[in-house]
């Protein structure tokens, strides 16, 4: 399996920002099992980064690798939704049959 | 007129829109700029972030949200705008929001656009701007399932950017010229200070107006001024109403190149006035302006004629054949002659083009042969607004300017041109075809002439290979104006004793001349 790399935009310490890195947290230790990196950006330390990656709403988070690059906008609370954005639903699906 | 507690404003340095805003937009706020696709409205918020660079100092930040910043730069390069130029030397900052093309962006909860507003913060403070333009806003809309999220967070943006203490220019486009001011609604969170852009067709021309829709507490005119956009200025607002009366009044005459005429007005033509020749076709318009240029040549001063209906070279030959040699002048640098057929361009267009002829060339003369042929590519409204400008711009340099009405009747009759222009102007020559005992004569009258006495007579006048004489008054003729001459000869007694006389009638002193050499 290859390695995801994930990149997690936030604004600040705010609730959303604290649920979107716990559910990040959650999501990936049950599914990914440790094959991943995640860098967690604040868009206010660091403008540049989100400008280059053109963010404009946070959380998001940007799924880098495997390709193709996708973002996958909330706090994640949506778990389905962000499985099917990290291409895991049809692992998912797969592993139950 | 002191006005109390009126807000702020910034000088957008767009030409003509701070005058029509009393000063510019209100500052430290956001104003929505809407209007359809086409109707110029990024080039305008472009110009005022470049005008800010250039012309106050005020280093800008624009923020993207349809076209490609690339594209945008590219787009403006030919009003010779180096937008580039700008980003490099951090003049200005930009923020690229528009959708990634092909990518997917999928929504697993609640979010916000506090990344956006990080973004464009960052992009202010990097430059330290004062200006901020978001340009195509609705464009957001489509990238988020949840419109109401959108608007709740550029009403947060707005909310941040006015924390900021920067003037930001929103631009949003409209389905119709008429009817709401935006689509998604986001003139609720701009509602303060609206602007509106249009591009009607009018006639088969199309025709740019903006309307500043409101101001909150602030002052502003009122209604549609056309604007024209071009790549030498960019937008060019023409502010009509709120052209001034401020120009002097010259006690100056100068001639009008006809010495008969001069003495009607009273010792010629006030130096600073606007004199209008009207009459129907081959009554001797052209030949009229032909003299008021030669009078210019001769005095050593420059004139610039403006041909609407004939080219240059059938000028310069027809002045030639009254002696006026053009081609002479124009080496000499005395006379410069523009032909710009009407159907070329719109009257925004054509105004903006005979300014800066005006400006560039100099002149102490300006002829527009015939003001009548621009009429008729344009709106009555329009031609209008068209005339006004035009005579602000000669009236502010303090120079004559002659312009030339063609009417549609032979003989007597007015023409729109007329009825629009002449309150405008300070003179009114009137050249009239006369029937008179079976012959088509010419009549000439100083129908009026502000600030002087002037001969009210309707004189006679022959044209020759000298050019144009005015002779003697028509006496015992009424109604040469209206085209339907009666006649009530004093001597028509001795007339009609003369009819009955067996010999051949002799000349009498004070019969009209009949023309014949």
């Amino acid at each position: 399996m290859t390695k995801f790399k994930l990149r997690l935009y936030i604004t600040g310490r705010t609730t959303h920002s604290q649920r979107a890195i716990d559910n990040l947290r959650a999501i990936c230790d049950a599914e990914l099992q440790g094959l991943y990196d995640v860098d967690v950006i604040d868009v206010l330390e660091h403008p540049a980064l989100a400008e280059n990656e053109k963010i404009l709403a946070t959380p998001t988070l940007v799924k880098r690798l495997p390709e193709p690059v996708r973002k996958i906008i909330g706090d994640l609370s949506d778990r389905e939704k962000v499985l099917l954005g990290l291409d895991l639903e049809l692992l998912e699906k797969g592993k139950r049959a | 007129m002191h006005l109390p507690q009126e807000l702020p404003k910034l000088a957008t340095g767009i030409i003509g829109f701070d005058q029509i805003a009393n000063g510019g937009i209100p500052k430290g706020r956001s104003t929505l700029l809407s209007g359809t696709a086409g109707s110029g409205k990024t080039v305008m918020a472009l110009q005022f972030l470049l005008a800010g660079v250039r012309d106050f100092g005020e280093n800008g930040v624009f923020v993207t949200f349809e076209e490609s910043p690339g594209d945008l730069m590219q787009n403006v390069r030919s009003f010779g705008w180096d937008l580039e130029g700008l980003l490099a030397e951090k003049k200005i900052a930009v923020v690229d929001a528009t959708p990634e093309p092909g990518e997917e962006t999928i929504a697993a909860g609640p979010y916000d656009l506090s990344a956006l507003l990080a973004r464009i913060e960052n992009g202010i403070r990097s430059v330290g701007a004062k200006r901020v333009i978001l340009d195509a806003i609705g464009a957001l809309f489509p990238q988020f399932t949840d419109a109401n999220v959108v608007r709740r967070e550029l009403h947060r943006i707005a909310a941040g950017l006015r924390t900021l203490g920067v003037t930001t220019l929103v631009t949003m486009e409209r389905t119709d010229e008429e009817g709401g001011v935006g689509r998604w609604g986001v003139e609720e969170f701009v509602a303060d200070n609206v602007i509106l852009l249009r591009n009607r067709l009018e006639q088969e021309k199309r025709r740019r107006t903006v309307e500043i829709l409101k101001f909150r507490g602030a002052t502003h005119h009122k209604g549609e001024y056309p604007f024209s956009i071009d790549t030498e200025d960019g937008v060019t607002i023409i502010p009509l109403s709120a052209i001034e009366l401020k120009q002097k009044s010259s006690v100056i005459r100068v001639s009008s190149g006809v010495a008969e005429l001069d003495k009607m007005c009273g010792g010629g033509m006030y130096r600073d006035s606007i004199i209008l020749v009207s009459g129907a076709t081959g009554t001797g318009k052209t030949l009229m302006v032909a003299q008021y240029v030669k009078a210019a040549i001769e005095a050593g001063e420059r004139a610039l004629l403006f041909g609407a209906e004939e080219s240059r070279e059938q000028l310069t030959r027809n002045a030639a054949s009254w002696g006026v040699d053009f081609e002479q002048a124009e080496r000499d640098g005395l006379l410069r002659i523009v032909c710009r057929y009407p159907e070329v361009m719109g009257l925004e267009d054509h105004l903006l083009q005979m300014k800066r002829d005006i400006i560039a060339f100099a002149p102490k003369r300006v002829a527009v042969d015939s003001m009548s042929a621009f009429e008729r590519v344009s709106t009555p409204k329009s031609f209008r607004e068209f005339v006004i400008a035009l005579t602000s711009t000669i009236k502010h340099l303090e120079i004559t300017g002659l312009f030339t009405n063609t009417t549609s009747m032979i003989t007597g009759g007015e023409s729109i041109t007329e009825t629009h222009i002449s309150t405008i102007t300070d003179t009114i020559i009137l050249l009239r075809y006369v029937e008179l005992h079976g012959e088509m004569r010419r009549g000439l009258t100083v129908l009026k002439m502000r600030g002087t006495f002037h001969d009210k007579g309707i004189r006679e006048y022959f044209i020759d290979d000298s050019g144009l004489h005015v002779r003697a008054p028509f006496r015992g003729v009424h109604g040469i104006l209206t085209g339907t001459p009666t006649y009530t000869f004093d001597e028509e007694r001795t007339r009609l004793g003369e009819m009955f006389r067996s010999s051949g009638p002799p000349e009498r002193d004070g019969s009209p001349p009949d023309g014949r050499a």
